[in-house]
């Protein structure tokens, strides 16, 4: 497993927000844990506001299908269309090209830091 | 040697069939859609088409050929004697548009199970009409939402779900329109009750509940759940995938179902995977029995001193409407599923459960000390256990690709989602003794192999007409089609 990156926050639903520039992922445990991604359907757009825990995703792997929810509330301001033709790279860089969407107006104060995300992580592996 | 298709054999003026001589004045067909000389019909002689299908049947797996511990599948023996039953001229020459008074033995055939079912499963009236389990589960929710809707209760939009939950379930309630809420299981592979009673307000318009869940669990506050449930006003839904594990032990309408189907195809030996069809009858409580899809069998003359009673077609008063053309899978579901229930009588059915149960039981017995199982619990019909070993990067899929070499079909595996590397075993109570054993044995042997030979199983399966196939390929990269027409 790689190192998972410090300056982000994390969903126990396993998103990871960038608080810096509002960007929303699939942290590395969960793509380890969904295996190779083959699917991906963004199901919001720019301009929608969407509150934390709501769907904003749905991406399917060759073992389970599995839903994407908003870490934290606020506008949708961009769209990641490149993800829809490049499922697989939620694989290969979770932390980087792989982002779904990018949301203005949270700061994720609510979520866990890297440290008490990979505290969650491991818990679950039992 | 890979079979090739039937178009790659097909040899210009090849033919399996010679037709005789036209007694009758040639006529000229309209071309257009009628006649399709662009199909590139495969001509084959019959021994040709014989051998084909003969050489693609051998590559299949069944029941009939080994052990199918599919798990949630109940992939039980189907007796042969409801292959006779099922083709009697009586059954297999009627048409469903026939005047009533010339298929009274149908139609009292219908009746009976509708009787039988409501028997086994608690509920006050049935529906044999759905074509399968998730046919059948679409059925159930739409008169969950006719239900509310009769009575002005409009704001009922959330389902909610377990997350053990067969995946048909939110589909099905996707489908008609509710909203789904996923309720965790707890620490014990319950339903959390916690998580439940926050959920449980006026917007509730069900809860769809396997039980036995897909952890082979019995919930141990069932009635709790129950309670809770309607307490908000929301109605109960049973998915009756796992009813093999409580036939004549407990009834789903007893412990306060609303509403469930049953998968004649699983519990009550019906041919399923490929070996179809399926049938998906639903049961229902009083109070949704109004509900119910037209048409219904019914009694409409009674029976007196000279005459037996007349059946004929009954339609609830508010009834969801028609769910399929016809009356369902009368033949291959219905006939085979009475037969097997009239085979084994009451006793017998407690039977079934009594030994699935026990045969799951002694299998993860004997597995419990070689793979994990989480929510260690007495299971009933199936159990789910962790196809991993620490210090290997063995996975389940590895483990269910290498049973393949031993000649067992594999467990279902990566489900339930709630357990890591997942394989869901559920042997069924046709199985002996010997064949448990030898399937532990072989699970055993390749924990041991994972250790010495973990190359074999990574690489396996070995032994079958095809390996490893590339399943995220297969997945990105469809070909569904070896050939398509061109545009006209």
């Amino acid at each position: 497993m790689s190192t998972t990156p410090s300056t982000l926050k994390y969903a126990k639903s396993d998103e990871w927000f960038d608080a810096a520039s509002g960007k929303v992922g699939l942290s590395d445990y969960a793509q380890g844990q969904l295996s190779d991604i083959v699917f991906v359907e963004i199901l919001v757009s720019a301009g929608d506001t969407v509150s934390a825990g709501q769907a904003i995703a749905s991406v399917e792997s060759v073992k389970a299908a599995s839903d994407v929810y908003a870490p934290v509330s606020g506008k949708v301001v961009a769209v990641n269309e490149a993800l829809a033709e490049a499922p697989e790279s939620i694989n290969s860089e979770p932390y980087g090209a792989a982002w779904f969407i990018q949301i203005e107006g949270g700061n994720g104060a609510a979520l866990l830091d890297a440290a008490a995300y990979d505290a969650d992580c491991a818990a679950r592996a039992h | 040697m890979i079979e090739p298709t039937i178009f790659e054999l097909s040899s210009p003026g090849r033919t399996g069939v010679t037709f005789p001589q036209a007694d009758v004045p040639a006529f000229d067909l309209p071309e257009a859609d009628l006649l399709r000389g662009d199909l590139p019909l495969p001509e084959l002689a019959e021994v040709d088409v014989v051998r084909h299908y003969m050489a693609l049947s051998k590559y299949n797996y069944s029941v009939d050929g080994g052990f199918y511990p599919l798990g949630s599948c109940t992939m039980k023996y189907n007796p042969k004697i409801n292959e006779d039953t099922c083709r009697l001229p009586g059954f297999l020459h009627t048409h469903p548009l026939q005047p009533i008074e010339t298929v009274q033995g149908n139609l009292a055939l219908m009746f009976e199970m509708q009787e039988w079912l409501k028997e086994i499963s608690g509920f006050a009236a049935v529906t044999l009409q759905p074509a399968a389990g998730a046919h059948g589960e679409f059925t159930g929710v739409l008169m969950m939402r006719a239900y509310h809707q009769s009575r002005g209760d409009a704001k009922r939009v959330k389902m909610l779900i377990p997350d053990a939950a067969h995946g048909t379930n939110p589909a099905s309630s996707g489908l008609v329109g509710f909203s789904v809420v996923t309720i965790p299981s707890d620490a014990r592979g319950n339903v959390d009750l916690d998580a439940l009673k926050a959920q449980c307000d006026d917007t509730v318009a069900g809860m769809m509940l396997t039980n036995p869940n897909t952890l082979g669990l019995f919930d141990e506050h069932i009635e709790k759940v129950i309670g809770l449930v309607h307490g908000c006003g929301g109605l109960m839904y049973a998915d009756g995938a796992n009813l093999n594990a409580l036939l004549g032990i407990v009834r789903p309408g007893d412990l306060g179902f609303d509403v469930m189907h049953f998968n004649l195809h699983k519990t009550f030996a019906v041919p399923h995977g490929g070996g179809g069809p399926g049938s998906g009858p639903v049961g229902v409580a009083e109070k949704l029995a109004d509900f119910l899809p037209t048409p219904l069998v019914g009694i409409i003359e009674e029976a007196d001193d000279e005459n037996p009673p007349l059946y004929g077609f009954v339609t609830p008063k508010h009834t969801i409407g028609r769910m399929k053309a016809f009356h369902g899978h009368f033949g291959g579901g219905v006939v085979r599923a009475y037969t097997y229930i009239a085979m084994h009588g009451g006793e017998g059915l407690k039977d079934i459960s009594q030994y699935a149960v026990l045969n799951a039981n002694y299998l993860k017995a004997r597995l419990e000390k070689t793979y994990r199982v989480p929510f260690d619990r007495t299971c009933m019909h199936e159990f789910v256990m962790e196809g991993r070993f620490e210090g290997t990067d063995i996975r389940a899929l590895d483990i269910a690709k290498r049973l393949m070499d031993y000649d067992f079909h594999p467990p279902t595996n990566y489900f339930p989602l709630i357990v890591h590397e997942a394989l869901m075993i559920e042997p069924t109570e046709t199985e002996n003794k010997d064949t448990l054993d030898r399937f532990a044995d072989t699970l055993i042997a390749i924990a041991e192999e994972a250790k010495t030979n973990p190359e074999i199983i990574k690489t396996a399966p070995h032994s079958t007409p095809f390996g490893r196939m590339d399943e995220v390929k297969a997945a990105k990269e469809l070909v569904l089609c070896c050939w398509l027409p061109e545009e006209q």
